[in-house]
């Protein structure tokens, strides 16, 4: 948005106070992120800096926190237990939600709005009410504070983000493509894999990728459905708020931004990818 | 003109069966796939959420408590009236020392006491006391005065009017205390007093605070969305990663950020005493009150109005703007008369959203809302872990999803369903 030439005073005045409010609000969205970083180096267990680290000597900065990372055996046990439970919950809902996002795409299909509503109620309803509900009646079936029980709470609340994610992949798949494979006398099952999937494949994983962060940064849920043995990453973060706060907090925070800065670059690429199997380009 | 004959005749396919025949059991056949495709999920779905729900829903009218602990005091009392001067008979004292040998027995009892006393104090007490001394007593011939004699408030006739009143199947007792109001004894219904009123507030804080994010999620969301559909691609590409950076970065890093920022010693404070703007023992309480809550909320849930807003915003052609201006309006008048009434729909949609999701936000006010900056959800989780009044955490829970459910029928309207997008 460049400024025109035949601008006036007062517009150019205008222009640069909206460029100026625009930085704020910029700074006020990233800032909190990156203030997280420093503060991980930390020699003092304080969530400040203290003016050591603004005089920037080395003595005020430290890795133990991350080094009490990568020994406690709380961490480690929640890194195990995130990991886990991350994984199994999108085998469950990537599965689960890709088939019914095929079935859901076909043109013919009955009662699409309610079912669809139904299926991503999940995503929809607030997670405490889920939580509590799943709290009631997992305490009563006994898979309340057991992993199963955990795994099925996040593999139920991530299905929408694959049956959206991949229904939206479906809907610009150019069907004669399957047909062309039939007509050139390829088997239904064999046009699945060789057209279908390799298509679909991209809207897949990044459902996939949205349900594991859905279960991995997820805490209300296994607050109530889980216990000390399912702690996951946030749920030691949580208490670790709650009880003594610590820099260790702070070190496992800049983790998981390395962790979600890696995965924006991994879904854009995707979606690159999908743009130039497609044919379009981006404009 | 020897096809004639043939018109009449019904169309069959290559192996005699009837065209329209076929090519219903060919529609059925692919209706059957496409739903045995969507079977196992909502199967799945069905089981791990949507009867954990229903379950909820039912929790909270569910009384049956009552039958369960007392149940021949139950059938015994449906002779007794309401508006009775009289207490009940002496069967019907006969029934409640022969449920409580039993539930004292079993030490189930006190449950009920714990129900009874979220309607009325003191109840919980009496049930405990009672089940102590039931023990002791054999047999009695006259179970009025004995039951009398272990508590006098087995006397009173409003003990037995709150338990005629609790004994049925369901009950409405803790939707009414989840909206601060009572079930008088004699069946009359009235608003608790105002300094014993917790929930209404609480709503009302609720909704409150949760317009006051919705509102300064539009006010910041709007430059910047403007600004990144009318700057270049390559550029916007670029910019649109710091809204998607935090998008993308864990809630509790968000959170644990703002406790870093905001608490009183921390980083904005140190900045704020560093450049001498405030004294160092009057820092500011930024933090475990309301304006904790809206600030760091407001940051958390900020992507959420951006990115539906900017997604309209990149389809209206800048060439509108500059024709309005071109026939004479103001900037103003361009941007209020023409730019502002296209991105209405982005603002509802992105508006609506983030309402939504703030209304039943958890995680963020109960680290950094205190006491002041807490909202319902916290009190539902208050309710479910530590109170253990399960039906009143469920009424609540079920007022808080019909608040929801009716915001998301309202977002299928301006929005559709089928046209969410994620990042």
């Amino acid at each position: 948005m460049a400024l025109p030439i035949h601008a006036s005073p007062l517009e150019r005045v205008w222009h640069y106070c909206f460029l100026t409010i625009c930085v704020l609000i910029f700074a006020f969205l990233i800032f909190p992120i990156l203030i997280i970083l420093p503060l991980s180096f930390n020699a003092q267990p304080f969530f400040s800096f203290t003016s050591e680290m603004l005089q920037l000597q080395p003595e005020a900065y430290t890795t133990k926190w991350y080094q009490e990372f990568f020994t406690s055996l709380n961490w480690q046990g929640a890194v195990k237990n995130s990991f886990i439970i991350a994984i199994f919950s999108t085998l469950i809902s990537t599965f689960l939600g890709t088939l019914a996002a095929l079935g859901l795409s076909r043109p013919d299909f009955p009662f699409k709005t309610t079912i669809m509503g139904l299926l991503i109620s999940p995503m929809v309803v607030p997670l405490i009410i889920s939580a509590a509900g799943m709290f009631f009646f997992y305490s009563r079936v006994g898979l309340q504070g057991t992993h199963i029980g955990v795994i099925l709470a996040h593999a139920a609340l991530s299905t929408p983000f694959v049956v959206i994610t991949v229904t939206a992949t479906l809907t610009g798949f150019d069907h004669s493509l399957t047909r062309a494979a039939a007509s050139l006398g390829s088997s239904p099952t064999n046009t699945f894999f060789k057209v279908t999937v390799p298509l679909i494949i991209p809207g897949v994983i990044s459902g996939g990728l949205f349900a594991f962060i859905t279960s991995f940064d997820e805490v209300v849920v296994v607050l109530f459905v889980g216990s000390y043995n399912q702690r996951t990453i946030p749920w030691q973060m949580f208490s670790g708020i709650r009880e003594q706060i610590s820099p260790t907090i702070m070190a496992v925070a800049t983790i998981l931004i390395m962790i979600s800065v890696a995965l924006l670059v991994f879904l854009e690429l995707m979606r690159r990818r999908t743009e130039r199997l497609r044919g379009i380009t981006p404009h | 003109m020897a096809d004639a004959e043939a018109e009449n005749e019904v169309i069959t396919t290559a192996d005699g069966i009837p065209l329209k025949e076929s090519l219903k059991k060919a529609l059925w056949e692919r209706k059957k796939t496409a739903l045995l495709l969507v079977a196992p999920l909502f199967l799945f779905v069905m089981i791990t959420f949507l009867i954990p729900i229903f379950d909820m829903l039912i929790r909270s009218v569910d009384n049956s408590i009552a039958q369960q602990q007392i149940p021949d005091v139950v059938v015994e009392i449906q002779k007794w009236e309401l508006d009775s001067t009289e207490l009940p008979d002496e069967a019907t004292f006969q029934a409640l020392v022969k449920d409580f040998k039993i539930g004292a027995k079993a030490k189930t009892i006190s449950r009920l006491g714990r129900r009874l006393n979220y309607e009325q104090s003191g109840m919980s007490g009496l049930f405990r006391k009672t089940a102590r001394k039931i023990k002791k007593l054999e047999a009695p011939e006259n179970a009025t005065e004995a039951m009398i004699a272990i508590d006098k408030k087995w006397g009173k006739l409003d003990t037995w009017r709150l338990i005629k009143r609790e004994s049925g199947k369901y009950t409405s007792s803790y939707y009414l205390a989840a909206i601060d109001a009572q079930k008088n004894n004699d069946g009359s219904l009235s608003m608790k007093s105002e300094d014993r009123q917790v929930y209404l507030k609480l709503f009302w804080r609720t909704l409150r605070l949760s317009f006051t994010i919705t509102f300064l999620t539009i006010i910041l969301g709007y430059p910047i969305a403007y600004l990144l559909s009318t700057v270049k691609t390559k550029t916007s590409n670029m910019l649109i990663i710091l809204v998607l950076l935090p998008f993308w970065t864990s809630l509790l890093v968000r959170t644990s950020s703002w406790i870093a920022l905001l608490q009183k010693e921390g980083v904005i404070n140190d900045i704020l005493v560093g450049i001498g703007l405030l004294g160092d023992d009057n820092r500011l309480a930024m933090i475990h009150n309301e304006t904790g809550t809206i600030i760091a909320m407001t940051h958390i849930l900020l992507p959420f109005m951006v990115l539906p807003l900017f997604s309209v915003m990149k389809t209206i052609p800048p060439t509108w703007v500059r024709a309005a201006r071109s026939m004479g309006a103001t900037p103003f008048t361009a941007f209020v008369r023409v730019y502002l009434p296209n991105t209405i729909a982005g603002i509802g949609a992105g508006g609506i959203l983030v309402f939504i999701l703030a209304i039943g936000y958890y995680i963020t006010p109960a680290l950094v809302g205190g006491t002041k900056g807490t909202l319902i959800s916290n009190f539902i989780a208050y309710h479910v872990s530590t109170s253990l009044n399960w039906g009143l955490a469920a009424a609540l829970g079920s007022i808080l999803l019909l608040i929801v459910l009716a915001l998301y029928i309202l977002y299928d309207k301006v929005v559709g369903i089928n046209n969410m997008k994620l990042g």
